[in-house]
């Protein structure tokens, strides 16, 4: 269990009030200059040490993206903050936005500064009013104290940061579909290559980074990269905020060590499960779009980037959603299935159509009126789309069903077959 | 150049290839719906994906360029299976009703779906119906067949610079659209039915007329504008049913405008099937003998001085020969084809050529338009600069009225004294000049045609020598024609040097004029003749016919072998697709026979002989066409102390989609221009 001292977020419920003088009295703003002033490579370096993982979901090293950005002074870098927040079961960054946005702040001054970008956008949820009102609050703040803008924090570096609110479109959380979206276009995603290193916003070299990975950059750099690296597992290091939500007691955010065995976080953090351990069906872990886990292996797993995916799953944002028994699975997924149908932008083929046809057969299953040949010809849709389209959005649609069936498929065809017997 | 494997087989390839044009090259054929070579790449159809060794997931082979090394493979069980899987989602929700659909025969969903798909079909839910869009009087849409590729959207933002469609709505409600259904305001909005890859964007004047396999096919010239696009004209008996564009890199690439598409229905009008003479006022239908005979008794009657040869803008170049031969037999010295009303003392091609060539545009650094609207003159072209204008952002400056040419330019003023302020180095835009490698000027009809045409002219050749338009390997200097027969009867000679139609018509109205022979010239004004004798040979009943007192049939372009000369010189073959109706003669046998009914002994008894002569006597016009052809000074000097009291250039093109008879008897463009009219009067629906 992570020690109070090695918490990164320690206003992340908001005891304290997001004020500058009050984050300042948590630690924020501290030692900023001197890390500059170490310069950018120490920064990256001090990043990959710590071997930080991007906190969005895909998990890929944040210092060695960092470097992939061009070093040329005369390039206009940008450094592009995603809080699009809109994973199903995840609030983890609107936390953080609300109660500790200096933290983000600051990071995002580091990283800019690492990645040689003078300006920061930071797309937020449109949903998230009152964090956007909080987070423009704290860049005022920022700016009338001098840690950003023209010379920021004394340092030489001069740093805009922009927030621009989106209008409600999941897609806008894939990092191209976001640029578009930040350059005034439809939100779709852009096909790859070139990668946003090479030519993002406004064409310019870009890395779009999340809420979290940002915002512990600082503690990491305060405290040092080996310090970050010590907590958690190897290559799965530091501490990672759950979000816990679904039939547990006590649905909650908490700040864990990567790694914690996914039992331990339920019962220690969020009450347990309703009724029981026992009383467990399954357990999504990573927010909507990765597949869900039967109990029999909840028993046992960690809540790791490594560990989830040899389970055939994945930590995604860690936002866990847990189902008891008195959960039915194929209404559950049937309406992530919906989510995902109405939120492909529409412009690749196998997820625009087949989006579509996937929550409709699952409805037809939810509904007990498919046959269990069905399933397959469903199965085989998934496969069709996994893997097929531009951005990721059709494999997320695609995995939960996946998932689903991975696991419950004998359930799932005998109730079928009792219907159709019934009838 | 990277070294790559396509299925195994070793091939070395450009580095800025992608893997689709890679594995072309190779020789494999890549199946793709929303990729086009000359369009933006989208990557959504994902019915490129093959399998690159390494990769994971199958690759959009139309979006990743190769990489040195790369091993591509296309004919693996899950490059198939990708394949299969994209046929059957762009299936299920497309209407099975391809028996009544006008893109069936020629459908790359069709045929794709033949080579591609699985064969069978697993989606047993409802299909998605999507309402129909209003486009204009071209485009017929039928949005449940729409496969989203968005071609058409890429094609209209990025080739025809309007952005009119485009897509609203998102996942599986995305719908094509013109925002507001209004037609869609552009010359070339007519390509993105060839465009379409499915019958969501059809022809609507085509719309159940034929089938494609039904239909004979001829690859011949339009006549349209004087560019020249390759066309493919396609006829169901003596009917021209469509008229599609045909690729050819150097001009029209695989574009053509809509005037060229759509005005063929102009074909079926008011045609003059058989000679007609006037008596007692009123046009009486005639044979060829007495038609003939009375032609022959009116210049008989009548003094060399006293006959006038005016030559049309669909006249070939073998007419325009034999034209300029019988004036010459019968010592006829006012003969003109310019009916814009040009007076240059013209005495070498390269002054009323587009030197640069089309081609040439793309070479281009920095252009300057005098007095053109090129959008409407030349659609082509103006497509042209706007791709090379994309490419490479060139300045582009234009005196004269200000219109919207689809792209950005700098207006410097509707002000020919500008053209003094350029070639006295007062104007700003002198110091783009000067920083230009290879300059181009593009001179507009409406500078040409003006009475002190001789002053702006000469105002041109000093800006030209000024700067670097002219050099060994560039020719800068452009004129830019209005119709097809132009160039060519400019070669042949059909023109008065230092005169102009202006003083034909001077000649009518004190009476020294008594006889016109109009062949097909209807862009002239025929009230100046009211007490001329006039001898009207043509294909429609428009102008001219009206007006004349005899009336000779012949055939129009699409129903006789000619040759017609660009505006950049290129001398290009047109060939039959149909017939001239009922008694219409093809031009030059007319004439030839009023040559025989004259005893001039020309003998000609085929086209042929009348080419090989043209050739004889003209050798230079079948040389191939280049940006290098030296300019030949006009006016010797420039003249002193100018000033244009009547400063503003006005516009040629009073109506795009009604400029010659063809066009103003279509249905089709009689349609487009009421709508142009309304769009611009913020009207229309």
């Amino acid at each position: 269990m992570l020690k109070a001292k090695d918490k990164i977020f320690t206003n992340l419920y908001g005891d304290q009030t997001y004020s500058l003088r009050e984050a300042q009295s948590r630690g924020d703003w501290d030692q900023t200059i001197d890390f500059i002033k170490k310069g950018s490579d120490w920064i990256i370096d001090e990043v990959k040490k710590s071997e930080l993982r991007g906190r969005g979901g895909a998990g890929f090293p944040t210092g060695l993206k960092w470097s992939f950005m061009p070093k040329d002074a005369n390039k206009n870098n940008y450094l592009v903050v995603n809080a699009d927040e809109s994973e199903p079961g995840t609030c983890k960054d609107r936390d953080m936005i609300r109660n500790e946005p200096h933290k983000l702040l600051e990071g995002c001054l580091l990283a800019g500064f690492a990645m040689n970008a003078h300006d920061c956008y930071i797309y937020i949820r449109g949903e998230y009013f009152n964090e956007s009102v909080v987070l423009q609050k704290a860049i005022d703040e920022a700016y009338e104290a001098g840690l950003i803008g023209k010379n920021a924090c004394n340092s030489g570096w001069n740093f805009n940061i922009y927030l621009h609110r989106g209008a409600g479109a999941y897609i806008c959380g894939e990092e191209t579909a976001l640029l578009e979206s930040l350059e005034g276009k439809k939100g779709q995603p852009r096909l790859k290559p070139p990668f946003p290193a090479n030519k993002g916003l406004y064409g310019s070299p870009t890395t779009v980074n999340n809420v979290e990975t940002i915002a512990v950059v600082p503690t990491i750099l305060r405290r040092g990269g080996s310090w970050f690296s010590s907590l958690g597992k190897t290559k799965n290091t530091g501490t990672k905020v759950f979000c816990i939500s679904g039939h547990v007691n006590t649905p909650c955010n908490i700040e864990e060590e990567m790694g914690i065995p996914l039992k331990e976080l339920i019962e220690k953090h969020a009450g347990g499960v309703r009724g029981g351990w026992n009383n467990l069906k399954a357990i999504i872990p990573g927010g909507s779009s990765v597949p869900m886990i039967p109990k029999s292996v909840c028993d046992n797993v960690s809540m790791d980037f490594d560990s989830l995916s040899s389970v055939k799953s994945g930590l995604g944002t860690a936002a866990v959603i847990v189902m008891d028994q008195s959960t039915d699975l194929v209404k559950a997924i049937a309406r992530i299935s919906r989510f995902y149908k109405h939120e492909s932008c529409g412009q690749c083929t196998p997820c625009r159509e087949g989006t579509g046809w996937m929550w409709r057969m699952m409805e037809k299953i939810a509904a007990g009126e498919a046959s269990p040949g069905e399933i397959d010809r469903l199965l085989d849709v998934t496969k069709q789309v996994e893997g097929h389209t531009i951005c990721a959005l059709g494999d997320a649609a695609a995995w939960p069903i996946q998932g689903l069936f991975r696991h419950f498929r004998d359930e799932i065809e005998e109730q079928l077959i009792k219907k159709i017997r019934a009838a | 150049m990277a070294k790559i494997k396509v299925d195994g087989t070793e091939i070395e390839v450009r580095d800025d290839m992608t893997i689709l044009q890679a594995c072309e090259e190779a020789g494999r054929e890549i199946p793709r719906f929303c990729y086009h070579d000359r369009l933006s790449i989208a990557g959504n159809c994902r019915m490129c994906l093959v399998d690159v060794e390494g990769s994971p997931k199958p690759v959009a082979s139309c979006a990743m360029p190769v990489n040195e090394g790369m091993s591509i493979h296309t004919n693996t069980q899950k490059v198939k299976k990708a394949r299969e899987g994209v046929m059957e989602f762009l299936l299920i929700n497309h209407p099975l009703d391809c028996p009544v659909c006008d893109q069936g025969g020629e459908c790359d969903l069709q045929d794709q779906t033949v080579a591609y798909g699985s064969g069978k079909s697993r989606f047993d839910l409802n299909k998605r119906s999507v309402e129909e869009k209003y486009m204009g009087p071209l485009i017929k849409t039928y949005m449940t067949r729409c496969i989203h590729c968005t071609r058409c959207i890429r094609f209209s933002e990025e080739v025809a610079g309007v952005e009119e469609i485009g897509a609203v709505n998102r996942g599986e409600n995305m719908e094509i659209t013109t925002y507001l259904e209004k037609s869609i305001d552009s010359e070339m909005s007519a390509n993105v039915i060839d465009l379409c890859p499915v019958g969501a964007l059809t022809s609507k004047p085509y719309q159940f007329e034929a089938r494609p396999w039904e239909l004979k096919k001829t690859e011949t010239i339009d006549v349209m504008d004087a560019v020249g696009s390759n066309i493919r004209v396609d006829t169901y008996g003596w009917k021209v049913k469509r008229i599609l564009p045909r690729l050819n890199e150097d001009i029209n690439e695989e574009w053509i405008s809509d005037k060229s598409r759509y005005a063929c229905d102009g074909l079926l009008n008011q045609r003059l099937d058989t000679p007609y003479v006037r008596h007692d006022g009123n046009l009486n239908a005639t044979d060829w003998n007495d038609a003939l005979n009375e032609c022959l008794s009116f210049m008989k009657n009548h003094k060399p001085d006293e006959i006038a040869f005016l030559v049309g803008d669909f006249i070939d170049l073998e007419t325009s020969y034999l034209i300029k031969q019988l004036s010459e037999s019968l010592n006829i010295k006012k003969i003109e084809c310019r009916q814009e009303g040009v007076r240059l003392p013209y005495s070498d091609r390269s002054q009323y050529l587009f030197n640069s060539t089309i081609n040439g545009i793309e070479e281009s650094d920095c252009i300057l338009i005098i007095g053109s609207n090129v959008r409407e003159e030349a659609p082509i072209i103006n497509t042209r600069i706007r791709k090379h204008l994309l490419n490479k952002n060139i300045p582009i400056g234009l005196i004269g009225e200000k219109f919207d040419l689809t792209f950005d330019y700098e207006h410097l003023g509707n002000d020919l004294n500008i053209l003094k302020s350029i070639s006295d180095g007062e104007n700003n835009f002198c110091k783009i000049l000067d920083k230009a490698k290879k300059p181009m000027i593009i001179i507009g009809q409406s500078v040409l045609s003006r009475d002190d045409s001789l002053n702006a002219y000469s105002l041109i050749e000093d800006i030209v020598h000024q700067y670097s338009f002219l050099d060994s390997s560039w020719n800068g200097v452009n004129t830019l024609q209005l119709s097809a027969s132009r160039i060519g009867a400019l070669d042949m000679g059909c023109y008065q040097s230092s005169r102009s139609l202006k003083d034909i018509y001077a000649d009518a109205e004190n009476g020294s004029l008594k006889l016109l022979f109009s062949f097909g010239a209807d862009e002239i004004d025929y009230s100046k003749f009211q007490n001329t004798k006039i001898i009207y040979m043509g294909s429609h009943g428009d102008r001219g016919a009206s007006n004349s007192d005899l009336i000779l049939p012949s055939a129009a372009y699409t129903e006789k072998d000619a040759i017609y000369i660009n505006t950049e010189g290129r001398l290009q073959y047109a060939y039959q697709a149909s017939f001239p109706p009922s008694e219409a003669k093809t031009d030059w046998k007319i004439i030839n026979q009023i040559s025989e009914m004259l005893n001039l002994n020309w003998g000609f008894v085929t086209l042929d002989d009348v080419r090989k002569k043209i050739k004889n006597q003209y050798p230079d016009l079948f040389n191939q066409v280049s940006a290098d052809r030296p300019y030949k000074r006009l006016l010797a000097n420039k003249a002193s102390k100018i000033s244009f009291d009547n400063k503003e250039i006005g516009s040629m093109i009073k109506d795009f989609y009604l400029t010659d008879s063809i066009s103003r008897l279509s249905k089709t463009m009689a349609e487009c221009s009421q709508i142009r009219k309304e769009l611009r009067n913020g009207k229309a629906i």
